[in-house]
């Protein structure tokens, strides 16, 4: 386990949803630059730990904290402002904005870093192509890669992919995959939450296992064994 | 000839209607919110450009310099402080916080004001006119309605080509997204009902040079600027233009043939269009 | 373990008895009431019932209008055509005048109903400004200026002024008695429980054959014809009419609305506490003028957002208590169960 200070530390959080407790102690660490994966079945509470890191979901400050500061009782957009970005499941594009500005909307904030619309459209050029069309016009491989650089225009130091591979074509997943080790890196750190056990170990360094909203594995993606991982994600 | 000078002035009034128009037609679009204080709001602005430019000694045109403003901070100010609290998916807290401001707005006023009415002085200019054969346009009805599609053009260059205008879009689409994005709802809302009552400022200060007033008529003002946003069709900016002269000249229409009928002819107009078409003339947005 | 699903409880049952206690001496009020009382307690019963009914149009169907002084105000005008203009007896003519409000409304709702949520409250308002400047128009009426009853219509109600107001005060509280009652049959009845089911969730409410226009449309359409009944009444009690009594927004929508926010919104209880509220205030605030309506105003404004279930619903929320016994509970139970199936 590396031992230098973590991008992000979770320690006993408890999360709800309406009347509905998701998430009970639930610890977990970031370091920076890594890629950490989230596997779980549906319902264990694995989009309710995105939306509490991000701030859609207030908890008790000092159970999130990024780069040791307590952010667990700040809303969203103060969130976002220390540098923490999400690709929401289902992409949630801004319709009445055309590809371009729901890239520029990105990075309102003007946060400095390598990332900016002309990477983006390097990295995705039929973006560029694109970009005067309204952004929910595009098929869905498309939507995800704008929903990707709108995230990446925030220049986050931690980015949170939730379910990109949700809805979309195998070869339009492939090829998201493979623009992944592009955009992780270079001091960006990034937990990713995947459906697709196999391929969430092939781009993590470590993964964790929720369980009805409690944490029930944690390890190293090369180590862990697919026993362990059927008993973490069942209960067995 | 009768008939066209009501057509003329018809349409001249519409571009004011518009502008009561526009202000609601902003909030309802960025956050879904109907302002039932709206036309109190209007009458209240009518009342600050006559206290300003009594007690400066200026042309209330001038005075719109403060009035503006000032309406702009209150409406931030009411934006933060109490309508954020309201919205969420009831509709009725908006509905009865703001008919209760209305309640307020209109009692005030006639406590500070009184019943009697009321009216901004603009000089010379009330009274000149253009000929066109034999048209008579009035200068200052021209240079209202000039104003008037200025700004509703300026609103709409705003919402599409700027950043802030962005953000109204993008806070109108998704709010927790737009959340994500770094912008603060609460803010963003309270710069819309800001640049909303900057608007209804004008309205108010053209409402006040045009007719005379009193604390009682906010709710008919309301009414013509809702009017207005429906026959033009929800979430459509220059429909709204269209939408006030419509009813404007639906109005001048009705008083030629009988005087008593003017607001009476403007209604049927409006409840004809919602039996034809209920989403207005030119619709962009469900409602 | 035996269980019963009731719907009373003993805190309504005792409620109801001390309520037939206080409706027989309310009853008994002109042998024991001075005529100025009598006029205040009929006034109260006339807004308990506007009350009662915008509460089951805004709180129960979601239908939030500002526009029943429509219905107020064509009652006054109908109560004053039929006995002025067509020779009706004024008992006879308030009746009527329900029956008619009820017919107008059928077409008004097909229109406004094409409006939606929030701009359905501003149409209801425009329709109400259309009757008002329709009255002025009709000069047999007075025009703008209105009309007052004529002295042989007023006598021809009963024999004697203290007789007349005794009927007034009568016929008010039993207006407000039917109209409770009738709340109350409605929300237990299979309409209100579509109506409960469209409030809690309109989707969910659709896909189990709940018709949501159909629905809605039956209870604007009946309160609609009994806010119009109840106008006739207010006019006379009043005598006089006039387009802007008529129709005042202020009078018959903005109290009516106040009385029910701060009393509690979507409960039947709620109009009954707000109204008491509402004329407490007014008798001893009323010489304060628009002081009084601002204050009235923060009042409401500060209840919707810090209680917005009105004083009823911290009474109910503090005790569980129900006077009108809607909701269901069971009975008999001696372990409760927490959601995941564990005795606690």
């Amino acid at each position: 386990m590396p031992m230098s200070e973590p991008i992000l530390a979770i320690s006993g959080l408890d999360a709800h949803y309406g009347d509905f407790q998701a998430l009970f102690g639930v610890s977990l660490t970031v370091e920076p630059g890594e890629v950490l994966a989230i596997i779980g079945a549906n319902g264990a509470g694995k989009s309710t730990l995105m939306r509490s890191i991000c701030g859609l979901i207030r908890n008790a400050p000092g159970a999130i904290r990024f780069r040791g500061e307590a952010i667990g009782g700040l809303r969203a957009d103060q969130v976002a402002a220390r540098g923490i970005a999400l690709v929401p499941e289902g992409r949630l594009l801004f319709a009445s904005l055309s590809v371009e500005e729901n890239l520029i909307i990105g990075g309102q904030m003007g946060r400095p870093g390598p990332w900016s619309l002309a990477r983006i459209y390097e990295l995705f050029p039929i973006l560029r192509e694109r970009r005067r069309v309204p952004a929910t016009e595009l098929s869905g491989g498309q939507q995800q890669m704008v929903a990707i650089g709108r995230a990446l225009m925030a220049n986050p130091g931690l980015l949170l992919l939730d379910e990109i591979s949700l809805g979309l074509a195998p070869v339009v997943i492939k090829a998201i995959y493979e623009a992944l080790p592009g955009i992780v890196g270079g001091g960006m750190a990034a937990v990713i939450v995947e459906q697709d056990i196999a391929r969430a170990l092939s781009v993590s360094a470590r993964v964790y296992c929720l369980q009805e909203g409690h944490v029930a594995l944690a390890g190293n993606s090369g180590d862990v064994t697919r026993e362990a991982i059927a008993a973490a994600y069942f209960g067995m | 000839m009768d008939w066209i000078n009501a057509i003329v002035q018809g349409t001249l009034l519409g571009g004011l209607y518009a502008l009561f128009a526009a202000g609601l037609s902003l909030i309802f679009g960025v956050m879904r919110l109907v302002n039932i204080a709206h036309g109190d709001l209007i009458v209240l602005a009518a009342y600050l450009g006559l206290t300003l430019s009594t007690a400066l000694g200026i042309h209330p045109l001038l005075a719109l310099g403060l009035v503006v403003p000032i309406m702009a901070l209150l409406g931030y100010a009411l934006q933060r402080g109490i309508l954020n609290h309201t919205l969420g998916d009831d509709i009725l807290p908006p509905l009865l916080v703001t008919f209760g401001l209305s309640v307020i707005l209109q009692n005030g006023l006639l406590e500070i004001y009184s019943a009697d009415p009321q009216k901004l002085q603009a000089g010379a200019i009330e009274t000149a006119s253009l000929r066109l054969g034999e048209l008579a346009l009035g200068y200052l009805p021209l240079l209202m309605f000039a104003a008037s599609v200025a700004i509703i053009a300026a609103l709409q260059w705003m919402f599409y080509h700027t950043a802030l205008g962005r953000a109204f879009r993008a806070t109108s689409d998704r709010q927790d997204v737009a959340q994500l994005m770094g912008l603060n709802r609460a803010h963003v809302f309270g710069l819309a009902m800001a640049l909303a009552l900057a608007v209804t400022a004008v309205a108010g200060v053209f409402l006040g040079i045009r007719t005379s007033f009193d604390p009682s008529i906010g709710g008919g003002r309301l009414i013509f600027g809702f009017e207005a946003v429906i026959i033009g069709g929800l979430g459509n900016i220059w429909g709204t233009l269209a939408g006030g002269v419509i009813l404007g000249i639906g109005q001048s229409l009705g008083a030629q043939i009988n005087p008593g009928w003017q607001v009476l002819a403007g209604h049927l107009v409006f409840l004809a269009i919602i039996a034809i078409r209920p989403r207005g003339l030119f619709p962009r947005m469900d409602g | 373990m035996s269980q019963r699903v009731t719907r009373s409880s003993r805190l309504s049952q005792g409620a109801a008895v001390l309520g037939l206690l206080v409706l027989i001496l309310l009853a008994a009020a002109p042998w024991w009431a001075g005529r100025a009382d009598m006029r205040l307690m009929g006034e109260i019963f006339l807004y308990l019932s506007l009350a009662t009914l915008w509460n089951l149009l805004a709180g129960y169907a979601g239908l939030v209008s500002v526009g029943q002084q429509a219905y107020v105000g064509l009652g006054g005008y109908a109560l004053f055509a039929l006995t002025i203009l067509a020779g009706v007896p004024a008992l006879w003519a308030i009746p009527l005048a329900g029956l008619l409000g009820a017919l107008v409304a059928v077409p008004v709702a097909a229109l406004i109903f094409r409006l939606r949520g929030a701009y359905f409250a501003i149409g209801t308002w425009v329709i109400a400004e259309v009757f008002r400047l329709g009255a002025a128009q009709v000069s047999a009426l007075g025009g703008g200026s209105g009309t007052s009853l004529p002295a042989d219509v007023v006598r021809a109600m009963a024999s004697g002024r203290d007789a007349r107001e005794a009927l007034a005060y009568w016929l008010a509280l039993g207006v407000a008695m039917a109209v409770i009652g009738l709340a109350f049959a409605i929300l237990r009845s299979r309409l209100g429980l579509a109506l409960m089911a469209l409030r809690d969730n309109e989707l969910a409410a659709r896909s189990l054959g709940i018709n949501i226009w159909r629905t809605k449309f039956i209870v604007y359409v009946a309160t609609a014809g009994l806010t119009t009944l109840i106008g006739a009444l207010i006019f006379v009690q009043k005598l006089r009419i006039s387009p802007d009594a008529g129709f005042s927004v202020n009078d018959w929508t903005a109290f009516v609305i106040f009385i029910v926010v701060i009393g509690g919104i979507g409960t039947l209880e709620g109009p009954i506490i707000g109204t008491l509220v509402f004329f407490a205030l007014r008798e001893t605030m009323a010489d304060m003028g628009s002081v009084y309506l601002i204050a009235l105003g923060v009042v409401a404004i500060v209840v919707m957002l810090r209680a917005p279930a009105g004083i009823w619903g911290l009474i109910r929320a503090r005790t569980g208590a129900e006077l009108f016994p809607i909701s269901h509970r069971v009975r008999g139970t001696t372990t409760k169960e927490t959601a995941d199936g564990k005795k606690a």
